[in-house]
């Protein structure tokens, strides 16, 4: 570690990893009470269990990218973190306030917390993704001003990179949308046309600046590759994710009242998106290609590459395959969105997040660059168990849907929803066995850190001619 | 990448694209803020059905509803639920009729005890939401 004030990133990785356990677990109940219609009823209705599993992914997600900046800023900025009180000070806040809004999912019903916490003063609440009471929404526009002032204080009074601009930018832009969840009008289609101002905004848009910059600082560090070339690749692909996903957001405007040409610009604007998830896996591939070391590190340059091919899969193909009008028209609001909503939180943000968990965790925990061979082997287990069932988890989600979608939507004789849904039942079964897998996965994960933490640093290996041309 | 196209070009791509399409999609929302008069349903919107609004969020249906398509898809789509259900009456006796212990090993909505006021506010607003212009979404009644 280059500087001391980034180890204030260890406390927000560990409570990432922490909710990542609890987001699963709820999915595994939400996933079983899709076939067991009434397990745990009436005690965790599957919407309480769909409210946590959501709100916990995106919180540790916050969390992930938090830390990423706190360890990532430093090093970028060359100098020390602005305020690493405030730092500290903001993680117990965001966790504890996370940790309420948690219990009052669970406590009580949700009602009742929209009445405990005066929802009707500014309501906010009951809308998907956004469910947080009003107070909770405050709260995250505090600690998130009092973060980009600690992180824009340390880049301004520093080193000012493409990386730590980008990031900064994608920052900034999160905070600046998320702003639009307190806008909630009585009338529903101008209430659902600025939700995706939050929604889409954030996941096909500014996250990507944030998702594009911590791999880019991550192939720095470990391909050793020159920064001039790797910033370069950076400004392309976000400049595609803005010029594509900014319009793109008119894939969400088909149905909801809003004029018909989105359905044109939509299509044509969000067919374009997997683009710069394509170039992104071009990238990562050809840099670690034309590495000019070979970092001891073997797990992290793997989570690196996995998310590029994921985030391509998960975000662009599978986004692709229900964007455009025609098809859309069919498929909104089935299964299929789910198994794209899956893989694609997967693939593009679970995974920059575990990436960059995987290289700033060794040298938090003060070793010189890397784990060691045992703890690393049972870290690729746990990439290789995790993603290998998340795509078996959209494989059969994406089953589910195209019945569905058939079974409900197109056949000359449409079926009732719960008609068609007990006659998928079995590939929410296999879903749900895939699930216990990605659980098995994290437990391997987590064990990762636990084993061969005293034994010696692994060798980096030299890079073969050919490697090095 | 070619060592011509420099990473200065690059950074201007980057904000010259965000900026320009930033400002299209400003443009476009203006022109949709135009056009919402005629297919929002904005006049049926009643005290009624803003009162139902707030029940439908402080309840938090779409936690296993979708409506217009979004939300979970854990049970029936609602923007339609006024036409599929036979109006008013059919929701407000479906809402009431569900047992509060649920069903034996199937899905099933708890029961909210929402006062007659409530649940006509509840109707009132599905009724709203079934005459925003959709596009002719859903493909059929089933949703």
């Amino acid at each position: 570690m280059q500087y001391q004030s980034q180890s204030v990133a260890k406390p927000y990785f560990i409570a990432a990893i922490g909710l990542f356990v609890g987001q699963i677990l709820f999915g595994l109940i939400m996933g079983l009470q899709y076939v067991i219609g009434d397990f745990m009823f009436p005690e965790i209705p599957f919407n309480v269990a769909r409210m946590v599993h959501t709100n916990l992914l995106i919180v540790w997600l916050l969390f992930g990218f938090m830390g990423a900046t706190y360890y990532l800023v430093p090093e970028e900025a060359e100098r020390e973190l602005f305020s690493p009180l405030l730092a500290h000070l903001m993680f117990w806040i965001f966790l504890i306030a996370g940790a309420l809004t948690v219990l009052g999912y669970l406590l009580v019903p949700y009602a009742t917390l929209a009445e405990l916490t005066h929802n009707e003063l500014l309501p906010t609440m009951g809308r998907e993704f956004l469910e947080q009471p009003t107070i909770t929404k405050l709260g995250i526009v505090v600690v998130a001003l009092a973060f980009l002032f600690n992180i824009g204080m340390t880049i301004l009074k520093g080193r000012k990179t493409a990386i730590s601009l980008v990031l900064l930018i994608g920052l900034l832009g999160l905070a600046v949308f998320f702003l639009f969840a307190f806008y909630n009008p009585d009338n529903l289609a101008k209430d659902k046309y600025y939700w995706w101002f939050v929604v889409h905004l954030w996941v096909e848009g500014v996250w990507e600046l944030i998702l594009g910059s911590i791999l880019a600082f991550v192939l720095i560090k470990t391909t050793g590759v020159d920064r001039e070339v790797i910033e370069k690749w950076l400004y392309v692909i976000i400049a595609m994710a803005l010029i594509t996903g900014l319009v793109g957001t008119g894939h969400h405007f088909y149905w909801i009242g809003t004029p018909e040409y989105w359905q044109w610009w939509g299509s044509i604007f969000s067919a374009l998106e997997p683009i710069p998830f394509f170039m992104m896996t071009v990238f990562a591939f050809n840099m670690v290609n034309r590495r000019r070391r070979n970092h001891p590190n073997k797990a992290a340059v793997l989570w690196a590459m996995g998310t590029a091919v994921m985030a391509f899969l998960g975000a662009g193909v599978w986004g692709f395959m229900h964007t455009l009008a025609p098809v859309n028209y069919y498929t909104h609001g089935t299964q299929i969105t789910a198994a794209h909503g899956h893989m694609a939180f997967y693939g593009a943000y679970v995974m920059i997040v575990l990436t960059m968990i995987s290289y700033a965790m060794p040298m938090l925990r003060g070793r010189e660059a890397a784990p060691s061979v045992r703890s690393q082997v049972l870290e690729m287990w746990s990439f290789w168990l995790m993603t290998v069932s998340m795509v078996f988890i959209t494989l059969f989600l994406t089953g589910a849907g195209i019945l569905q979608v058939y079974l409900q939507r197109f056949s000359d004789n449409p079926l009732p929803f719960m008609v068609a849904q007990d006659k998928v039942e079995l590939f929410y079964w296999m879903r749900e066995v895939a699930g216990v897998v990605f659980l098995i996965g994290l437990i391997v994960y987590i064990a990762s850190f636990f084993v061969g933490s005293r034994d010696p640093e692994p060798v980096a290996g030299a890079v073969e001619p050919a490697a090095a041309a | 990448m070619s060592q011509a196209f420099t990473k200065a070009m690059a950074r201007n791509i980057f904000y010259g694209g965000s900026v320009f399409f930033l400002l299209l999609l400003a443009a476009l929302t203006f022109d949709t803020h135009m056009a919402w008069p005629e297919r929002d349903n904005h006049a049926a919107i009643t005290e009624s059905v803003s009162q139902g609004k707030a029940l439908w969020e402080e309840n938090n249906c779409i936690g296993c509803h979708s409506l217009l398509g979004e939300g979970a898809y854990y049970a029936p789509e609602l923007g339609n639920a006024f036409k599929r259900l036979g109006g008013k009456d059919g929701i407000k006796g479906f809402i009431m009729s569900r047992p509060k212990d649920g069903i034996p090993g199937r899905r099933s909505m708890p029961q909210f005890n929402f006062s007659p006021e409530e649940l006509d506010a509840l109707a009132d607003f599905l009724e709203y939401v079934s005459g925003i212009n959709t596009s002719n979404w859903p493909p059929n009644i089933q949703g």
